[in-house]
């Protein structure tokens, strides 16, 4: 099943295309990493898919209401914005309010989806916790669990790894290929390629708003492409524990 | 969503005592037995006259003005997440003020009922609009606060530039009354002036809860989780000029009970801004009630002005606010 359909998306700033005719069908079951250098047009494509920026070409996302794409995708921004000293239970309920008619109190099937997605983040001690004195890591996972208590079949999130540590980096890519196996599909995009390779089925690779290459990680990951699109020489080995991948150089 | 209910009950009580002292305490020397026979069961003599016609509209106002500058207070503040975004404080007040005294002093006010209150909103709702150009959608602070000090300036100024043109010899007293701001010498008239400005802003304010809410989290995340940002601004921008222009038009220019109320109530309400709209609400009803008794107690013979003592109280407020996030300043 085709949860996200982009054809030809474009975005211009001014005369130039930030992102360049992208065509891409993104479809259940997919943990979906979306790589390239910065300012290669990542996070433009995704807040243009969700109809954030004016584009042209066509996106299945931007053409729902508000609500039905409040309940068919999710969005985690790159920035990590808690304006207020909330606890962090309050806030990842904020997740259900595409869920919720007007006026209505959350239910139990609300309560046990931010139950279940404290859990998947490991913050189930931290309910209490008021959100914005935690650390920066602490706050990137607690807005990850915001957007997975919104239930929806995609969730889209921009670099959520950056700034974790290494044992929460890899949790959360775990987090996200269990929801791909759950026949949910994930976008994210990051720069740990030896992440990527390990935890995405298929990978996307921006250059200059364009995208360069789409398939799985052994296909997307050659030292042609990472030097043309990086300027990176890399070493890459399939261990017995899987795939490893090692940015080596700046060429 | 609901305000934590021991919050809501002492905000409740608090209200319903200073509303009870707010009649029973004045000028007049009636005892407290004579207040309510007088105000209850009076048939037009002096002491009725006074209750009914004096006391009690005075008394409705400061809940009503209260209320809406309280509640204003909240919104401005949950919808640019910054905790110093007042209206009274950026010269929202200031400009609605500055509407009222034009249609005063051209005699507008005389010819027709409803010139005063839309002049007031009509200056209320041009410095939002202002406010959120200058600030942009993110408010920092110092947008925020440079784009508020400029607004406050130039009402202020073209203000006294009606006051300086001004050929009538009662200028000076009529404009120093609305750029002071007080409830004394009020009417019922004034009352239904105002209230049904304020019950639309009322109204239109406390339905953004749940968008405000989300918008705690940024634009991006709020427009994907179903916000309507735009629809959410323009409600806004109305919601606020309704109740600061209608609290101006009949009480005149009274500032920082939008800054001081949320920022003692948000850790009662978990930080919550749709729980702190209902309760700034009661808050500032509470503020503006206790500040106008307290004008009444403090120098009795002197006619301390209303909008005078908040900005004594209001001031340190304002500070101790900036030295907490003079931090975060973007």
């Amino acid at each position: 099943m085709t949860l996200l359909e982009l054809d030809h998306l474009t975005v211009r700033r001014g005369e130039c295309p930030v992102v360049d005719h992208v065509t891409l069908p993104v479809a259940a079951g997919e943990c979906v990493g979306l790589i390239g250098p910065n300012g290669a047009g990542k996070t433009t494509l995704m807040r243009a898919a969700l109809g954030l920026e004016p584009f042209s070409g066509t996106s299945s996302l931007a053409m729902l209401t508000a609500v039905e794409r409040a309940r068919t995708a999710a969005f985690l921004p790159q920035a990590r914005q808690i304006a207020w000293p909330m606890d962090v239970e309050t806030l990842v309920a904020l997740g259900r309010v595409p869920h919720l008619p007007r006026g209505t109190a959350p239910g139990a099937v609300d309560r046990a989806a931010v139950d279940d997605a404290l859990h998947r983040l490991g913050l189930d001690g931290f309910r209490q916790r008021i959100a914005t004195q935690l650390s920066g890591g602490e706050q990137g996972r607690v807005l990850i669990a915001r957007a997975l208590a919104q239930q929806t079949p995609l969730l889209l999130a921009d670099e959520p790894i950056a700034g974790l540590d290494p044992a929460q980096q890899i949790a959360t890519m775990q987090v996200f290929a269990g929801l791909a196996q759950e026949g949910r599909a994930v976008i994210v995009s990051l720069h740990d390629l030896g992440l990527a390779a390990r935890h995405c089925t298929r990978l996307i690779l921006m250059h200059q708003g364009r995208l360069v290459a789409d398939g799985t990680p052994n296909q997307v990951l050659t030292p042609e492409l990472m030097a043309q699109v990086f300027g990176i020489s890399i070493w890459r080995q399939d261990s017995p524990l899987g795939p490893v991948l090692q940015p080596m150089g700046v060429l | 969503m609901a305000v934590r209910t021991p919050l809501i009950i002492v905000l409740l009580s608090a209200l319903t005592a200073l509303f009870f002292l707010s009649v029973i305490i004045g000028p007049a020397g009636i005892t407290m037995a004579d207040t309510l026979r007088a105000l209850l069961w009076g048939q037009g003599e002096a002491a009725t006259l006074v209750m009914r016609e004096i006391r009690l509209p005075r008394a409705i106002l400061a809940v009503m003005v209260g209320a809406s500058l309280g509640l204003a207070g909240a919104a401005m503040q949950g919808y640019l997440r910054n905790p110093l975004a007042e209206p009274g404080l950026i010269g929202v007040s200031g400009s609605a003020a500055l509407g009222a005294v034009i249609v005063l002093q051209t005699g507008l006010a005389a010819v027709w009922w409803l010139a005063l209150p839309f002049a007031a909103l009509g200056g209320a709702l041009a410095s939002v609009l202002l406010i959120l150009l200058l600030a942009g959608p993110r408010g920092s602070s110092l947008t925020l606060i440079l784009a508020g000090i400029a607004i406050s300036a130039l009402a202020g100024a073209m203000t006294t530039l009606v006051l300086n043109l001004s050929p009538n010899p009662f200028a000076a007293s009529e404009v120093v009354f609305w750029m002071m701001g007080s409830l004394s010498d009020r009417s019922f008239d004034h009352v239904w002036i105002a209230l049904p400005f304020m019950i639309i802003g009322w109204i239109l304010l406390l339905s953004l809860g749940r968008p405000l809410d989300v918008l705690t989290l940024g634009e991006d995340a709020a427009a994907t989780m179903g916000v309507a940002t735009g629809r959410t601004r323009l409600v806004l921008v109305l919601g606020i000029a309704a109740c600061v222009g209608a609290a101006t038009a009949v009480a005149g220019a009274i500032g920082f009970v939008g800054l001081v109320v949320p920022h003692i109530l948000r850790p009662f309400v978990g930080a919550r801004p749709s729980s702190l709209l209902w309760a700034s609400a009661l808050g500032g009803a509470v503020m503006v009630l206790a500040a106008d008794l307290a004008v009444r107690l403090i120098l009795p013979d002197r006619d301390l002005k209303l909008g005078v003592l908040m900005a004594i109280i209001g001031a340190p407020f304002f500070l101790h606010l900036i030295y907490k996030t003079r931090g975060e300043v973007r």
